[in-house]
């Protein structure tokens, strides 16, 4: 049986993509951000996962305003990187698992998810980064990714509570394959920005840090977190939190904080770090 | 019965709900538009006449030439495919932001290395009748 054996959560500021491309990652400025990823590399080289679950948002690459799903599921074979205006990322295609994400599909559509279904697709940066920073710069990207994406660009973003029981659909959909396979859910995006506006560059470090101590025991009392309180508490773009526990009701009661990791700044962002391995 | 709107009382900030999708569609497909090569050079080469392709308004049109963000926001404009223009520009991301706040570029890298801005006294326009 396919099983969720552990998640990660992190940022997936679009800049730490080209710090890597252009291999800046051990300068004295990058430095303290990537070698909070040091753990998490040596982990993850030893977990191995067969499948990693990534929940991000797309940035309008895949989606433009013609479309916009709330939540939405890659099943495709495989899935380039995108242009996002200077270029694809120099990065390995996506290699999708189009078996256990049409299960994923029927599974958690007959949990009452409406799944939006995508089968052509190119990614950007909010599923390439996450993926540099926990395997650096391979030929070829060492696991199968099935991408879930969120829509929290046009508001409103589906509700914490909504992601926090997509979460557990989805431990119940992989739980209910037959193929052995070793499953990760990665949560995405966050945490405090602010793109726009005057009140661009606000950051919240002690909001987010109460967000990262409630998030192995709380996480039904952050479930009731509103959309206007990200934003107004993080930043317009700091709502992309909210994704993060869709990962967290996937590794189910039982999950444990293993690493953490916060950095301020990166670009406009605060970056937040988590791994959790689950029973 | 009119939808809560929590958000509408955040200073500088502008979200993008659904009256900003229907004011800024053209605009933001515009910027989607320069995803593709071939289409940035075109751009380069005469904004204006590439801009009179897309059925946007002259104030819209005007906020392009002028990489004038905030007004692009105030219009409609959506920062994630706003940054398509910044990106064909090949300035950087807080480039881009910091052009709507208080801030040069650099005094806006200051202002994040040292912690960014802080939310204190920028939660609600009208801080003293929000509280408690």
């Amino acid at each position: 049986m396919a099983k969720v054996t552990a998640g990660i959560t992190t940022s997936h500021v679009p800049l730490l993509g080209r710090i890597v491309d252009t291999k800046q990652t051990q300068t004295e400025e990058w430095s303290p951000v990537f070698s909070g990823y040091e753990f998490t590399k040596k982990w993850i080289a030893e977990e191995k996962p067969d499948v990693v679950i990534l929940v991000y948002n797309d940035h309008a690459s895949a989606f433009d305003m013609k479309l916009i799903p709330t939540f939405a599921i890659g099943c495709a074979e495989e899935f380039p990187p995108a242009d996002e205006g200077f270029g694809a990322r120099p990065v390995p295609n996506v290699i999708g698992h189009p078996d256990l994400a049409w299960h994923i599909v029927q599974s958690v559509i007959e949990q009452d998810f409406d799944l939006t279904i995508v089968n052509e697709m190119a990614v950007d940066h909010g599923l390439t980064v996450p993926l540099s920073m926990c395997f650096g710069q391979p030929d070829a990207w060492p696991c199968k990714v099935i991408p879930v994406m969120v829509n929290t660009v046009v508001y409103p973003a589906p509700s914490g509570r909504r992601c926090l029981a997509l979460g557990k659909a989805l431990r119940k959909a992989v739980e209910s394959f037959d193929e052995n396979l070793n499953v990760q859910v990665w949560g995405t995006g966050g945490m405090s920005h602010q793109l726009i506006g005057e009140r661009a560059g606000i950051i919240n470090r002690e909001w987010d840090t109460r967000f990262l101590d409630k998030f192995e025991k709380d996480y039904e009392e952050l479930a009731q977190i509103p959309q206007s309180e990200y934003i107004r508490e993080t930043g317009t773009e700091g709502s992309e939190t909210v994704m993060w526990l869709i990962m967290r009701g996937a590794l189910g009661e039982n999950a444990r904080e293993i690493h953490r990791h916060y950095h301020i700044p990166v670009s406009n962002t605060a970056l937040g770090h988590l791994v959790y391995t689950c029973d | 019965m009119a939808l809560d709107k929590p958000y509408k009382n955040i200073p500088g900030t502008t979200v993008f709900d659904g009256a900003q999708a229907r004011k800024g569609f053209q605009l933001n497909q515009f910027c989607m538009s320069l995803m593709k090569e071939e289409n940035r050079q075109a751009f380069k080469a005469d904004e204006s006449a590439y801009l009179d392709k897309w059925p946007i308004s002259s104030e819209q049109k005007q906020a392009v030439l002028d990489r004038n963000y905030s007004k692009m926001i105030e219009l409609g404009g959506n920062i994630y495919y706003l940054l398509k223009i910044s990106a064909t520009d090949g300035i950087s991301v807080a480039a881009a932001v910091s052009t709507m706040t208080e801030h040069g570029v650099d005094e806006y890298m200051a202002m994040m290395k040292q912690g960014g801005r802080s939310p204190e006294g920028v939660r609600f326009i009208d801080e003293k009748n929000s509280k408690g």
